[in-house]
């Protein structure tokens, strides 16, 4: 195929050159990768439709946490390392839903309603603390999300629930680290018109949650409000001179952010039919930090297509690798093969050029 | 608001002694909380004076010579040099391989320091190029440099090692036939450099030699400083425009202060990991840049300044409070996990403080200098009336 680029003249090849460029070299290779593993299931007895089912539910899983960047880098907060904040919010929710005995796919909605007030209030002293250091967010977003989940860690063994499908059976206190959600709200988007055809099945309710929450982030971002984020982010100055209140409008962003971790958190939780407390939250962040910039976000630019494109690449991979290496050559090499891509991907964003605003 | 901000005057308080106090307190709020903690925490534990004397004394000879490798790159203003885990996988690589030759004590050491060399020096050059290109965002591009290549070491350690690099121990190499084990001994490694010269007081073994080494580290440090590499760097650190104006290769400046901090790391890892006698393959390094980070953060450093005492009352209280945090949770609370995440919250709470503390104080710097400037033009502008 590539013979076939070479020798068919010069201004094609310019063009692909300039594709590359705007599109970026890692994406592009990303994207080939995810491309060759999917001609290649088939080969190694990997049934296609199962192959794309597992990618669209861990899509399904994902993309909310992922969409949780968009108003932080929009407003030039730059990539939420934080995002463990967020998802402390949502696990509070769904715990507390618990907590409060309501099952079905009702604990879900429940959780949701109790992780906002968490969420908001997380949010606003979280965007006081990025105002003050307006330059350094990403590095102490990091520290403020691994502070906060140790905290947590305390909180979980003291905090007084009672359920006895969340504590420890033994102890008669403390949340268990891993909580089933069975009869709870798993799968309450997922199995919502969810379609089965042979090794297909698509959850259909969780792809329309995501579509609805994109609409809504995109609705938003062409409104006066979203605009004037906009323009917070990619040029501060302009913005203060046109009148807009930055700290405000990044605030907005933070708590927006925020709240998306919370409802991504427990979106992720319904698919996946546990809670994880404790350190598990610790290393969420780069996951979906690395989605959205594998999807063509830069450190202060990034849209809904992005996220769409980032999770799809980012959840195949780590859904294909395993299966199509394992029966290639018989190594279990995708967990490596992940860690280097998603953060080889972080380190490539990050030496961008962009402006760092201050 | 407006008014009180252009009608700010400096004024000299007289210096009284609660006035200093109280900037005292403010210039080393983390130390004193600190001191705090592990007043609070020490008769909770219910420690010997004696355990907790030997235990520090340890600690102290593990770790000091680890934190001692982040000075340089403070200095050169690359800020807390989270890259430094570079230096500490490439000392375990050094590890493995000696210890697949069978070579042991201070001889292995030694051979295990010179192997690692190269590779800090790679990782070290690779890691300032990166950094150059992401200029103020060095601190979060080095603890991503983490992440990316620990998955090269995986990929090294895991699967190249035995497939490609030999490897030929069966203690060391995993049943299939590549990859290491997830505990490499060290036993006949262990404190050999501890024990070369080792005394006891009234029931405290130091280890004499390791002091001396570090000892020689800290004093490489002091000598560094003056030569004229190292005052480019200061001079880097201090402004990199000025710098570059006054001649100074600002880019090449910056990678030699993380290669000799990736280098240092290296060895300080080897005599880390020759105390504790064994190597966790895949763990080891994860958490030892965090702490060093944590425990010079305590000792008082800032992300802009960091001095040798910092070090080692950083090492003394930080390891302090997490030997004691644990017991002390247990009568506290009545639960020894208690005491294990409040210590890592502590750590990381610590860090996300001198952050703070650190990016606000740059600010008001920088708006200080503005109104400084405001101020001088406004003058000029009257005197030319």
């Amino acid at each position: 195929m590539t013979e076939l680029v070479k020798s068919s003249g010069n201004p094609l090849m310019d063009s692909i050159r300039s594709f590359a460029r705007s599109f970026g070299l890692p994406r592009l290779i990303i994207a080939g990768f995810l491309l060759l593993l999917f001609i290649m299931a088939p080969f190694v007895g990997a049934n296609f439709f199962t192959q794309l089912s597992n990618t669209l539910n861990r899509f399904s899983w994902n993309a909310i946490l992922v969409l949780s960047m968009v108003p932080m880098i929009h407003s030039g907060c730059g990539l939420n390392f934080g995002l463990p904040l967020g998802i402390i919010a949502g696990l509070l929710g769904g715990t507390i839903a618990i907590e409060l005995g309501i099952t079905g796919a009702a604990s879900f909605w429940m959780a949701i309603l109790l992780a906002t007030p968490f969420a908001v209030v997380f949010g606003i002293v979280y965007g006081f603390l990025l105002n003050k250091i307006k330059g350094g967010e990403m590095m102490i977003a990091t520290y403020v999300g691994f502070s906060i989940v140790s905290f947590m860690c305390i909180m979980w063994l003291l905090l007084p629930y009672s359920s006895p499908n969340m504590i420890w059976g033994y102890a008669g206190k403390g949340l268990r680290t891993t909580i089933s959600l069975e009869g709870y709200y798993i799968g309450a988007l997922a199995n919502f018109l969810q379609i089965n055809i042979g090794h297909l099945s698509v959850p259909t309710g969780s792809l329309i949650f995501f579509a609805v929450m994109a609409f809504f982030m995109w609705a938003f971002l062409h409104t006066k409000t979203g605009t004037a984020m906009t323009a917070v982010g990619s040029n501060a100055e302009f913005a203060r001179s046109a009148g807009i209140n930055i700290d405000r409008t990044r605030m907005l962003s933070v708590v927006m952010s925020t709240w998306l971790g919370a409802v991504g958190i427990l979106v992720y939780e319904q698919g996946f039919g546990f809670i994880q407390l404790y350190m598990a939250p610790f290393n969420m962040a780069l996951p979906a930090v690395s989605a959205i910039l594998i999807g063509g976000a830069t450190v202060n630019k990034a849209s809904i297509t992005n996220v769409i494109i980032g999770t799809f690449l980012f959840q195949g991979i780590v859904t294909m690798t395993p299966t199509v290496m394992n029966s290639m050559i018989h190594m279990d090499m995708s967990e490596v093969i992940r860690v280097i891509a998603s953060n080889g991907m972080i380190i490539y964003a990050l030496t961008r050029k962009s402006e760092v605003t201050r | 608001m407006k008014n009180r901000k252009t009608g700010y005057v400096p004024t000299k308080e007289p210096v009284t002694f609660a006035s200093k106090a109280l900037e005292f307190a403010k210039n080393n709020t983390v130390p004193l909380m600190f001191i705090l903690i592990c007043a609070v925490c020490i008769p909770l534990s219910g420690f010997s004076i004696n355990y907790l004397l030997s235990e520090i004394v340890t600690r102290i000879s593990r770790n000091s010579f680890l934190i001692l490798s982040l000075l340089i790159p403070i200095m050169a203003g690359m800020g807390l040099n989270f890259g430094m885990t570079l230096g500490a996988m490439a000392g375990e690589i050094g590890l493995i391989l000696v210890s697949d030759w069978q070579i042991w004590g201070i001889p292995g050491m030694i051979l295990a320091m010179i192997i690692s060399v190269p590779i800090s020096v790679g990782l070290g050059i690779m890691c300032g190029k990166i950094m150059n290109m992401a200029k103020g965002r060095e601190m979060i591009t080095g603890y991503i440099m983490n992440y990316f290549v620990n998955g090269i070491y995986q990929l090294i350690v895991l699967y190249a090692m035995g497939a490609i690099i030999p490897i030929i121990h069966s203690s060391i190499i995993l049943p299939r036939g590549y990859g290491i084990r997830n505990t490499v001994s060290l036993l006949s490694m262990r404190q050999s450099l501890d024990n070369l010269i080792a005394i006891r007081i009234s029931g405290i073994k130091i280890p004499v030699m390791t002091f001396v080494v570090i000892a020689l580290l800290c004093l490489f440090i002091v000598w560094f400083r003056k030569t004229k590499l190292g005052q480019d760097m200061r001079a880097v650190g201090q402004d990199m425009e000025v710098a570059r104006a006054a001649g100074i290769n600002v880019e090449k400046t910056r990678i030699i202060s993380i290669v000799i901090s990736t280098v240092l790391a290296g060895f300080g890892m080897i005599i880390y990991l020759q105390n504790m006698g064994n190597l966790s393959t895949y763990t080891a390094h994860s958490q030892i840049g965090m702490f060093c980070i944590a425990a010079l953060l305590v000792g008082g450093a800032s992300v802009d300044r960091a001095t040798i005492g910092n070090v080692f009352l950083g090492v003394t209280l930080f390891h302090l409070m997490f030997i004691v945090a644990p017991s002390a949770g247990t009568t506290l609370m009545g639960d020894s996990m208690i005491g294990e995440y409040f210590r890592v919250f502590v750590s990381y709470a610590v860090i996300t403080f001198a952050l703070v503390m650190y990016e606000t104080k740059k600010r008001r710097a920088s708006s200080l200098a503005g109104r400084a400037l405001a101020e001088a033009q406004k003058a000029s502008g009257e005197a030319e009336k």
